[in-house]
């Protein structure tokens, strides 16, 4: 039975996006007294040695980290990214100076005179290097932003008993948010009070990160949201970089000052997502059944840690996949390099785990001379089963109901069949799953949400929190459980737009948190303000996170437990065509089926399945993004392709409820799961096509050509 | 262009505009006149973002210069969300929930109505074709088309 709260209901921000009403932030602040520019580094590492700078005209300033009133650090996780390059660059576009003032021409002819002269370092441009220190350490001993390892059951002794040992090494690629509103921020100063209008998903991690830099108190230092033109990561911890030399210079100039990033600074010098490479080596009995694994880890953190850290750490909770298998050993690292900071992005480091443990299942399958599809079925977990981390499954585990649904829906049985005889024709499919929230003990310990809901004396009720919409849907989503549990029209309930000043820390807009965990404390806030219920007059109601009981505690030191309350599933099955002349991969056809507890708007979550798919194709086809001399190739949206509505067909899915106990209406996450699993299916249907092993993305056109010629 | 004078047509008024010829309609707009429905994705032609219709057609207006702005009769969003097609297609969008972020959507509704301009009855692949110079980072583009063919079968007879 599907659930009512999944009916769909206009969103509350359609028309007003649609119609063009909607203010995003340069709409809001179209001139402004004072623009600032950032003046990047010009060399990818090394240490400044000396600057010449201009005589700026009354008005103007250039700021740099002399300027910085409190400690030159941002702090995000650790706090190793300066606010201003002082001593050391380490990253071509790393901010040195920011020059302010109120005409863009004046702005540019300062930039275009300062001088900085560098001595250079040479650059560790892959992993490799800076596993070999090229150029001396830069991160702590061994260049490792972060180490994690785990392990389940024994893995030693399968190996050495082993009948067969098959091991591969898959990698991906960088990849660039491209969300359509650039970096946008408009600072000023009012009554001893730092305040900042963002496009940004985490208002109160900006506000965490300019504690320091500025030595202020946390409640002088405002964040107002603005409506977000998309996000997908790229907002979570960048608009930290950008907001630090903007507060200087407004804390000096104390003037309003409006920092917009055009496209081309926007994509060469922005956080991207990690690119990865991940080794597994597999123990196979005389079977072919699968013993154990050792997984080996190692991500591009580049220049600065940011949130390298948790992404690493969700990567290795998650490359275990859908699969139970006994004896498991995972060892993660992220390194330091000089590139453009790794970051947040859909998915968090799932994507490139996943891509690598499915594309690993087929060629173990390939190898064994098996079905792929039949060779996984004997490992699917099931309720009860233990996890990587030692955790367990709680939920039931749908994945059965799930795959006959996809292959009735794709035929890929038939298909599969049918296209071991036809070249260059091919079909893939691949299972995943995505923890909702923070890892471990991250929601009770680190984030402890809290949101209000206040009623105003109309019986009103507004929703207040930090989560913001950027795209998602959350302004409805809210609503919509706020809505049902109040018993209210949808009309009287509203969505607050998060400003640190009057809404309270209900943690970051990532982890598929948002409605799973916080959306289940609008749910209970609203249930006790029914109970309570005084029409006519003003009502406030907090409601603070609570842990769920039903978890196997987690424990950080030896990284055991669960590490996530619950899981969302997919399988995603991707049909292709190669073209045998230019090896142009043609996309036929795009299934998924998504248990992600109760979806909270059928409509909404569609257009997540619809939009991430679509955007992980592009991940694994399209979105070639080369890294050489510094800087990425692909500098502008002409070069860098993202995908148009020309390069894909129509998306068919379904959804399978399954409530979660602890999620708001049953609701898991859906946001992020929605990118895990384009990739490997993508892979796997190349495979099929050119018979080969696909084991990178993006595929190429001419690694295809390459990998054909060699006749592999 | 008389007395360094450019006068056009926006939205069914006369603009006269003074200033250089060489900026660019999307700041005009934005900046100068108030049209912030017009957006700035990328600033070089290839988003769609600053889409409007000038003298009848889909054009960028971060590559227009206002040198050539002449005698042209210009509709942005903030004039078609006053027509009975652009309430028609904006109510198609909100039905199908073809929005997301919506900073591609402005432009993604003029581009509709270039669609259904050319082709009241447009096929999927006529709206595919239609749109493919908006990008839009978050739909992944099928509710949009599908907002399309709503639009052009409730708006039946506005085209
Ligand atoms: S801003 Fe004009 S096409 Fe992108
Ligand atoms: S809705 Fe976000 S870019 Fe289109």
């Amino acid at each position: 039975m599907p659930h009512s709260i999944s009916t769909t209901v206009r969103r509350k921000d359609a028309v007003a996006k649609a119609a063009g009403t909607m203010e995003y932030l340069s709409d809001q602040f179209p001139v402004s007294p004072l623009h600032g520019k950032c003046y990047y580094s010009s060399i990818q590492r090394g240490l400044i040695e000396s600057v010449s700078l201009p005589e700026v005209p009354e008005g103007y300033h250039i700021l740099g980290a002399d300027d910085v009133p409190g400690v030159n650090s941002l702090h995000m996780i650790i706090e190793d990214w300066p606010v201003f390059a002082d001593k050391e660059v380490r990253y071509l576009g790393q901010i040195i100076f920011l020059i302010v003032g109120p005409e863009k021409d004046v702005i540019l002819d300062i930039h275009r005179k300062i001088r900085v002269n560098y001595k250079e370092i040479p650059p560790c441009t892959t992993l490799e290097d800076s596993i070999a220190l090229k150029g001396g350490v830069q991160h702590g001993e061994d260049n490792v932003f972060t180490r994690y390892d785990i392990h389940h059951g024994q893995v030693d002794p399968p190996f050495e008993s082993a009948h067969r040992i098959l091991e591969k090494e898959y990698y991906t690629g960088h990849q660039e948010h491209v969300y359509m509103e650039p970096q946008s921020l408009f600072a000023h100063w009012e009554d001893d009070s730092f305040i900042l209008h963002a496009s940004a998903q985490c208002p109160f991690y900006i506000r965490k990160s300019l504690v320091n830099a500025l030595g202020m108190e946390p409640e002088k230092i405002r964040i107002i949201q603005t409506p977000t033109g998309g996000a997908f990561g790229g907002k979570e911890h960048f608009p930290d970089v950008l907001a630090g030399p903007l507060a200087v210079a407004v804390y000096k100039v104390k003037k309003p000052i409006k920092l917009v990033l055009d496209r081309k600074e926007d994509m060469a010098y922005s956080i991207k997502r990690h690119p990865s490479a991940i080794h597994i080596k597999t123990a196979l009995d005389k079977e072919g059944k699968i013993l154990a694994h050792d997984i080996d880890i190692r991500l591009d953190g580049g220049a600065y840690s940011s949130c390298s850290a948790v992404v690493l750490a969700r990567a290795v909770f998650t490359v275990g996949n859908v699969y139970n298998i006994k004896n498991i050993r995972i060892a993660g690292r992220a390194f330091c390099t000089n590139k453009p900071p790794s970051d947040a992005f859909r998915g968090f480091g799932a994507p490139q785990a996943i891509f690598a443990m499915e594309s690993h299942m087929n060629y173990l399958a390939y190898e064994l001379g098996q079905d792929p599809l039949a060779f996984r079925q004997p490992y699917l977990m099931k309720q009860g089963d233990p996890t990587t981390t030692d955790g367990k499954i709680h939920e039931k585990v749908m994945l059965p109901e799930m795959t006959k649904r996809i292959l009735e829906m794709s035929g890929y049985g038939k298909k599969y069949q049918d296209y071991k005889n036809i070249p260059y024709k091919g079909i893939g499919l691949s299972y995943f799953f995505h923890g909702s929230g923070f890892t471990g003990n991250g929601e009770r310990d680190l984030i402890k949400a809290r949101i209000y809901l206040k009623k105003d004396h109309n019986d009103h009720v507004y929703i207040y929190g930090s989560n913001v919409e950027m795209g998602q849907g959350i302004s409805t989503t809210f609503c919509k459980v706020a809505s049902k549990a109040l018993d209210l029209p949808f009309e009287q309930v509203h969505f607050v737009e998060p400003d640190t000043e009057i809404v309270p820390d209900s943690g970051p807009t990532v982890a598929s948190r948002s409605i799973s965990v916080v959306g289940f404390l609008v749910q209970k806030a609203a249930e006790k303000l029914k109970k309570d219920w005084k029409s006519g007059e003003e009502q406030t109601i907090i409601q603070d996170y609570e842990a769920p009981t039903h978890m196997v505690p987690w424990d950080q030191n030896t990284l055991k437990g669960d590490a996530y309350p619950a899981y969302s599933w997919g399988v995603n099955v991707i049909e292709v065509e190669v073209d045998p002349i230019t090896f142009e991969v043609n996309t036929k056809g795009i299934w998924g089926v998504y248990e992600m507890g109760v979806p909270i708007d059928r409509q909404i979550v569609e257009g997540q399945i619809i939009g991430g798919m679509v955007q992980a194709l592009g991940y694994s086809y399209l979105e070639k993004l080369e890294f050489s001399d510094g800087r990425f190739r692909q500098a502008t949206m002409s070069d860098y392709m993202i995908p148009t509505s020309m390069d894909f067909p129509s998306t068919k899915s379904a959804i399978v409820d399954n409530p979660f106990e602890y999620g708001a209406y049953g609701a898991k996450g859906a946001g992020e799961m929605v990118f895990d699993g384009a990739a490997p299916a993508f892979g796997a249907a190349v495979s099929q096509a050119v018979d080969t092993i696909i084991d990178e993305v993006p595929v190429l056109p001419e690694t295809l050509m390459e990998l054909t010629d060699e006749g592999r | 262009m008389k007395d360094g004078k450019i006068r056009f047509t926006l939205n069914g008024r006369e603009v006269v505009y003074e200033d250089s010829p060489l900026r660019r309609l999307l700041d005009v707009l934005r900046e100068d006149l108030g049209e912030t429905g017009v957006k700035e994705g990328c600033g070089e032609g290839e988003c769609g973002a600053c889409s409007i219709l000038l003298d009848g057609k889909l054009v960028n207006s971060c590559m227009v210069a206002m040198g050539t702005m002449e005698g042209k009769n210009l509709m942005t969003i903030e004039g078609l969300r006053e027509t009975e097609q652009g309430k028609c297609i904006i109510d198609a969008f909100a039905e199908a929930g073809a929005v997301q972020c919506g900073f591609c959507i402005p432009g993604m509704v003029m581009a509709a109505q270039s669609v259904l301009q050319d082709s009241p009855h447009p096929s999927e692949q006529d709206i595919r074709k239609g749109i493919s110079g908006n990008l839009c980072r978050c739909t992944g583009y099928d509710q949009i088309i599908q907002a399309v063919l709503t639009a052009s079968e409730k708006g039946e007879g506005l085209w």
